[in-house]
């Protein structure tokens, strides 16, 4: 066993593979090596087709068999239908023992993933993070491989660096033509950005398009290239409309969301980085999108623009850049209706790479030119780390996202969470699983006050220019304590050991690892 | 010993409440049944504060069912003497602690 | 910021709902009234008492001033209200719909019993009485100097618009009278006059306009009804600058007679008296709470 920098404990290696354990936000440095791809060169004569008539002919002509790499991305949510149908013919082939690595986490319902792990189809996983019935069953020790988790920006970097090859991506799309140029910005089932996925048509061996509404060729707009892809499929329905996000995202009514939302704002404002010009993130929570609202208001108020908004986009943010109020957004995915039509909109509302978002490992990404970036998190500890993957069980609930990106990146980090949630303590000791480094994160914002963290960079000037203002500024031990003193001690949930899930940190570093819970 | 007339039910399954149900169980003693958002972080300090309820009412036969979800030892407390005093039918005597009461 | 001595905003938590109760302490309103009355269903009153008692008993907010609204005077659950509320150790009862001097007598003497045999300090726990009727205006003053503990009168304006068979309006004017007569008596007992609230959540200029309303008229302090009147209400009840410019040399009076040792205090021509120095301490905590800025000690005198 080896200890990383934070004091979580890591096996030495995993599977034959050595584990590089983590050791500060900026420790490792890529390898002096080329990019890795599975793409290869092709040929494609005039008049040959790209097209085939089904999901299974299309699996058949990329070539795909035992223990391969598969790939998809989550632009479609709760309501895709692409997953399902792909992995059933996969197993109705008797293809088995495949790595399955979607662009971020999985929500479907039906069919559950866990059925597919069951069957022997799926017997490695790499996402961002996992829920429900899959989350429940890799916790209690369903699988013999450890699932691995990284956040966004980690996914290309994983790719090019030859740890995550993929074999056969399959890219659902809302528009596409014969040939392959694709696209999530139009369509009846339009997602918005498919930025997450451009990795995955640059990098993978075969790249199998989906659709349900080909379009006369060319396609335009187009987010994908023809040039990247191998294969076109029509199905009936990729999505579910509904699920995929019809209108806003709701805004909280919450007094106490509202609150913690206000002071975020408050706290940037305040902050000494809120000039003309500022960049911002925020996330798809409720918090996030009150806090948009907030922030766009006090934007007005100081009679300044932001440069641009970074990743999610909701239409909180839209409306802010419609108000005038910031000059471009950067947006790598939709998480409403709103956000995916707006991309075709506007000049200046733009569909983003995940990779130019947030990569470790590239010439530089934009979350190193963030100056706030609003988070949300399951649990943060007395030393800032941040949990955003298990819950008060031990149980799988979040995703990695993209805080731990944002985070290393933004000038000021805010974290945004209720000091508490039933009984379960949001501020603690020390959290069960560790995704952010607690180093990269400036300051806490709960109901009961805001703790700015001693360790961070900027925490002088921060410091100085909040102590002006009318924010509650507390320590973050003091936090600890009035939940604590609400809720009562917990009993520590009690783990074997086997380790289910590697956590990675940005730059594949292994920042936590999570171990198989023992039930009652 | 306080004996319980009917069953009866206190609280709510809002989240950070507790629903306690209680009913007379003659002759078969205390018989707790609970289910928590938390049992695995405080089942056993649940039961605890339920039973010390018990204790100060005098109860020695009640079948009692909770459906917790994720209240504080407070509002178990509270609810457990909201369910008893209805179950039992009987006032709250305020005073009992105040000093020199009897 | 809340502030004990501070009496700007009471927002309720109703005795009914859990996460309502543990929630409200995280708000910014100066007064917290932990509610057995409107917004508890009959069949909870007993629930609402256990839930009260013990919230308090183990999770007092400690920067807060603590008050507790009893069922009123005449309804069923009133003896069993004070048993409870008394002992919680609130530091005032809030009393809906008092319309007589011999009402309040009658509470105080009740509460006194109970303090005397819990082993409280007798008279420490107050009194805020809510006039809701045309009969509680006309006694106003009364009611105001029937007791000792009586430290603040709200006008309750719903009810009091039904009694008057008027129409509650925004703008007020069914309330005016009601508004001045129950301050002026309030001035003349020197009890805390608190005004009614603004009943629409969604209407933030509205409710500027109201609680600026209040703030000229005298008014110590304004209901709210939700969380996020609390702010908009709290900025209202700053003080003007000629506020604090009157409290800064009522205090340097006090300081300069402190050293001179002289018993008497005096500024332009008239006497400092206990009141007026209660009130310049008062306008500075509410500078303070503000965020103004002041040279020297004066928010610690």
């Amino acid at each position: 066993m080896s200890v990383n920098s934070l004091g979580r404990e890591l096996p030495e290696t995993i599977g034959g593979h050595k584990l590089v354990p983590y050791a500060g936000p900026f420790a490792l440095t890529p390898p002096d090596s080329c990019v890795s791809s599975k793409r290869k060169l092709a040929l494609l004569r005039p008049g040959e087709s790209k097209m085939k008539a089904s999901i299974k002919d299309a699996i058949l002509a990329c070539g795909l068999r035992d223990g391969m790499t598969i790939s998809f991305h989550h632009s479609f949510r709760e309501g895709d239908m692409i997953i399902g149908q792909v992995l059933t013919v996969i197993r109705e082939l008797g293809i088995k023992g495949l790595r399955f690595a979607p662009s971020a986490v999985i929500n479907i319902r039906n069919p559950s993933i866990v059925d597919f792990v069951k069957d022997g189809v799926i017997d490695r996983i790499e996402a961002s993070g996992i829920r429900g019935q899959l989350g429940d069953a890799v916790v209690d020790g369903l699988m013999d491989n450890p699932v691995i988790l990284r956040p966004h920006g980690a996914r290309p970097r994983a790719i090019e660096s030859g740890a995550l090859d993929i074999d056969v991506a399959f890219i659902g799309a809302s528009s596409a033509d014969e040939y392959g140029n694709a696209t999530g910005l139009i369509g009846p089932n339009a997602c918005g950005s498919l930025g997450y996925s451009f990795i995955d048509a640059k990098s993978a061996g075969k790249v199998v398009i989906i659709t349900d509404c080909l379009v006369d060729y060319p396609c335009v707009p187009t987010s994908i290239s023809q040039q990247d892809v191998d294969y076109v499929v029509v199905v009936e329905q990729i999505g579910d409309s509904e699920k995929i996000g019809k209108g806003a995202a709701r805004v909280t009514k919450n007094p106490r969301d509202l609150l913690i939302a206000d002071w975020a704002a408050q706290l940037a404002a305040y902050s000494g980085f809120f000039e003309n010009g500022y960049s911002f993130q925020t996330g798809a929570g409720a918090i996030s999108i009150a806090c948009t609202n907030y922030l766009a208001n006090l934007t007005a108020e100081r009679g300044i623009r932001a440069s641009f908004a970074l990743g999610g986009l909701t239409a909180a943010i839209v409306e802010m850049f419609q108000r005038g109020l910031i000059r471009t957004i950067q947006c790598s995915q939709c998480f409403d209706a709103v956000a995916a039509r707006s991309l075709t909109t506007d000049p200046n509302i733009v569909e983003i790479d995940n990779s130019v978002y947030a990569n470790i490992f590239n010439k530089g990404s934009m979350v190193n030119k963030l100056t706030f970036g609003i988070l949300g998190a399951l649990e943060v500890d007395t030393d800032f780390n941040v949990n955003i993957l298990t819950g008060s069980s031990g149980e799988m609930m979040g995703g990695l996202g993209g805080g731990p990106d944002v985070a290393a990146g933004a000038e000021v980090s805010i974290v945004t969470l209720p000091i508490v949630r039933g009984r379960t303590p949001s501020v603690v000791k020390r959290v069960f699983t560790l995704c952010t480094p607690g180093e990269t994160v400036a300051a806490v914002v709960t109901e009961a006050g805001i703790a700015l963290n001693p360790k961070h960079r900027n925490y002088g000037i921060l410091k100085e220019n909040l102590e002006k203002s009318r924010l509650k500024l507390v320590d973050i031990e003091y936090l600890q304590k009035v939940a604590e003193n609400l809720l009562g001690v917990p009993k520590p949930i009690e783990c074997t050991d086997k380790i289910v899930t590697l956590v990675e940190y940005r730059d594949g570093s292994i920042i936590d690892v999570i171990r198989q819970v023992k039930r009652l | 010993m306080l004996e319980l007339k009917k069953p009866a039910v206190a609280g709510t399954l809002e989240s950070s409440d507790i629903q306690i149900s209680m009913a007379p169980n003659p002759g078969k003693g205390i018989e707790i049944e609970l289910d928590s958002v938390v049992k695995m972080q405080f089942g056993d300090s649940i039961l605890a504060t339920v039973r010390r309820l018990l204790e100060e009412f005098e109860i020695a036969e009640a079948r009692i069912s909770l459906n917790d979800k994720g209240a504080i030892d407070a509002v178990i407390a509270a609810r457990m003497q909201t369910v008893i005093c209805r179950a039992a039918e009987i006032g709250y005597n305020w005073a009992k602690e105040d000093p020199h009461a009897r | 910021m809340p502030g004990k001595k501070l009496k700007r905003t009471s927002l309720y938590a109703s005795g009914a709902s859990v996460v309502n109760m543990l929630q409200a302490v995280f708000y910014n309103q100066d007064c917290i009234v932990y509610d057995l009355e409107d917004s508890v269903p009959l069949d909870g009153k007993d629930a609402a008492r256990f839930l009260i008692s013990n919230v308090l008993r183990r999770h007092r907010p400690e920067d807060k001033h603590i008050q507790i609204r009893v069922n009123g005077i005449y309804s069923i659950y009133f003896e069993e209200d004070l048993e409870a509320a008394v002992r919680a150790r609130p530091d005032a009862l809030r009393v809906p719909k008092v319309e007589t001097a011999e009402e309040v007598r009658t509470i105080s003497r009740k509460v006194a019993a109970i303090e005397r045999k819990a082993g409280i300090e007798e008279g420490s726990i107050k009194l805020w009485c809510t006039l809701e009727s045309h009969i509680g205006v006309l006694n106003a003053k009364s009611i105001a100097e029937a007791d000792p503990r009586v430290e603040a009168l709200i006008l309750g304006a719903e009810d009091f618009t039904a009694s008057m068979r008027a129409r509650r309006t925004k703008e007020g004017p069914e309330i005016f009278y009601a508004r001045n007569a129950m301050l002026m008596a309030c001035r003349a007992a020197g009890v805390d006059a608190i005004d009614a609230l603004f009943p629409d959540v969604n209407d933030v200029e509205g409710l500027k306009e109201d609680a600026k309303k209040s703030k000229t008229l005298g008014f110590d302090g304004k209901t709210a009804i939700h969380p996020r009147q609390v702010d908009i209400i709290n900025d209202a009840f700053t003080p003007t600058q000629k506020e604090i410019n009157y409290a800064i040399r009522v205090l340097d009076a006090i300081e300069e007679g402190k050293r001179q040792n002289k018993g008497a205090v005096s500024l332009d021509g008239s006497m400092i008296d206990k009141p007026i120095v209660i009130r310049a301490q008062t306008v500075m905590a509410l500078a303070k709470a503000a965020g103004i800025k002041i040279g020297g000690d004066y928010y610690e005198r």
